[in-house]
């Protein structure tokens, strides 16, 4: 890999802190609970990936441990439209 | 109405669910023998390596409080059709108006000499992986007999419990009939890297032991193995101790047409003991996979309740992880489908293609690897290993058929960027359908 990729990632995990929020694809699901388990401050990620929902919850730190953890793909980051109607 | 549900997994909490969407009033009672009640059975995985803790595997089942359900712990040991009845624990009868059977698949049996010592293990339950577990906790070798994804994750949970693992293939590589020989090879060369020690053409034929404990292996080409466990993954069988003796229409799987329901109105069936109906290809067939039990759970549920829906089978698709790397298998890609298939490409790539509002989250796969299988007008199946990024447009343009002509020819030229052209072709598809 180039190591400019090494800055153009960093960046991105920056954009995710400050404008992401986490995103499920249930259809990949199997429920195993490694997001939640692995959630820094115990947000019940995997309850939301069941009931199709996004993490938007001003508590979420957008740390990405549940992205980078889930074995499966499950979840993503998105860009937080600021201006869209929040739900959850 | 009186509904009950055989079977406290997937297909049978999501039926829970969706009985309750429509019917506010009816009686629902789920009866289940599982000690462990609702688990995750793929997680179980993730327990053997150590990610995960038991009591994570617990997902959030309805809550009663919410979903007004009760549950009631007890082996259905025989059903009365005729008399709309359940036998549990035989002695105490349950009446139903409608009835769903969500009993699952249990493992097919090792049957050799020595394959009922007590250090012959499987993976179906979460008893199993405890079992597992205490057994790994003294050390030694460990030999896994098996294919396809519970094998592997035999493996893996063994060599991170630190025992030293012997991997038998009865052929010349690793799941054949889905991998390709490079696929193969690449999950090989990382069990090998991690010390797993491979053997082809390796038929088990004896477990030896001593005391009633493991301490070898014979094969049937005369090689022994010494070990103190021996794990095994050859096959599923849906479990249809229920149907047996009843008037139920039973082929590999419990029959049941494209809304879940058997050759008895009133019993219907989901997940894996269940044989559906696909008008699609019309064929009856079996799956073992967690996404498609919920959603005929859900749909049988729907149906139990008055609301007629039909289940459409989605083209194959799972997610799985192998030697550690996120491996996802959409449509056809193994073998029995290859007079549909025109074309195959193939491509590698240190850094993926990021698609132009992805955030990476995940990053620095050792591997990156993807083949697609082209047909004439559509893609008819796809393979990726590593980077996940183009999972999902994949998955949507093989289920939506899109027509790929533009990209065809040059999706099948040698060394094309396929990646590159899969991802600039899904940012202009996805625009054209509602997805």
């Amino acid at each position: 890999m180039s190591f400019l990729n090494h800055f153009k990632n960093d960046a991105n995990r920056r954009t995710a802190l400050y404008a992401g929020h986490v995103v499920a694809d249930p259809s990949r699901c199997v429920q195993c609970g490694i997001c939640s388990y692995n959630c820094p401050i115990g947000i019940d990620v995997r309850a939301h990936v069941w009931r199709d929902e996004a993490v938007i919850k001003s508590e979420c730190l957008t740390c990405g441990e549940c992205v980078a953890r889930c074995p499966r793909g499950v979840l993503s980051f998105v860009q937080t439209d600021l201006f869209e109607r929040r739900a959850g | 109405m009186k509904y009950v549900i055989v079977g406290a997994g997937v297909a049978g909490m999501a039926a829970v669910e969706a009985i309750r969407s429509v019917d506010l009033a009816g009686e629902i009672l789920m009866v289940s023998d599982d000690p462990h009640g609702y688990y995750s059975r793929p997680g179980l995985a993730y327990f053997l390596t150590g990610e995960l803790h038991d009591k994570a595997l617990y997902p959030l089942a309805p809550d009663p409080q919410k979903i007004k359900f009760d549950h009631l712990k007890g082996r259905v040991t025989r059903l009365l059709q005729a008399e709309h009845a359940l036998e549990v624990d035989g002695k105490a009868r349950l009446t139903y108006d409608k009835l769903l059977i969500a009993v699952g698949a249990c493992a097919v049996s090792l049957e050799i000499p020595g394959s009922k010592l007590e250090d012959v293990v499987k993976l179906d339950h979460l008893s199993d992986a405890k079992k597992i577990l205490r057994l790994a906790k003294r050390g030694g070798t460990a030999v896994v007999v098996g294919g396809g994804i519970t094998a592997l994750e035999l493996v893996e949970g063994l060599l991170a419990r630190g025992m030293k693992v012997h991997y038998l293939l009865r052929g010349d590589r690793y799941w054949s009939n889905v991998l390709d020989r490079q696929e193969s090879h690449i999950v090989e060369g990382r069990l090998q890297a991690e010390g797993v020690m491979l053997h082809h053409h390796a038929e088990l034929v004896e477990i030896t032991g001593r005391n009633g404990r493991v301490n070898g292996v014979r094969l049937l080409d005369g090689r022994a193995i010494k070990c103190d466990l021996v794990a095994y993954a050859i096959g599923i069988h849906p479990s249809l101790d229920l149907a047996a003796n009843t008037a139920l229409a039973l082929d590999r799987g419990l029959l049941v047409n494209e809304h879940l329901q058997t050759n008895d109105p009133d019993i219907y069936a989901a997940g894996d003991v269940a044989q559906a109906y696909d008008p699609l290809s019309g064929r009856s067939v079996l799956d073992s996979l967690w996404n498609p039990a919920r959603e005929q759970g859900h749909v049988a549920g729907l149906n139990m309740a008055g609301r007629k829906t039909a289940y459409l089978k989605s083209p194959p698709f799972n997610v799985t992880r192998l030697a550690g790397l996120t491996t996802t298998i959409i449509g056809a890609v193994g073998r029995g489908h290859d007079e549909d298939v025109l074309g195959i490409a193939r491509g590698d790539s240190e850094t993926w293609r990021d698609l132009p509002d992805a955030i990476v989250a995940q990053s620095g796969f050792d591997v990156n690897h993807m083949r697609l299988l082209v047909g004439e007008r559509s893609l008819i199946g796809a393979i990726l290993m590593g980077d996940q990024t183009l999972s999902k447009p994949l998955q949507k343009m093989i289920s939506n058929r899109a027509d790929i002509s533009s990209i065809r020819g040059k999706l099948l030229e040698p060394d094309a960027p396929i990646a590159d052209l899969i991802a600039d072709f899904w940012v202009g598809w996805r625009k054209t359908i509602a997805l």
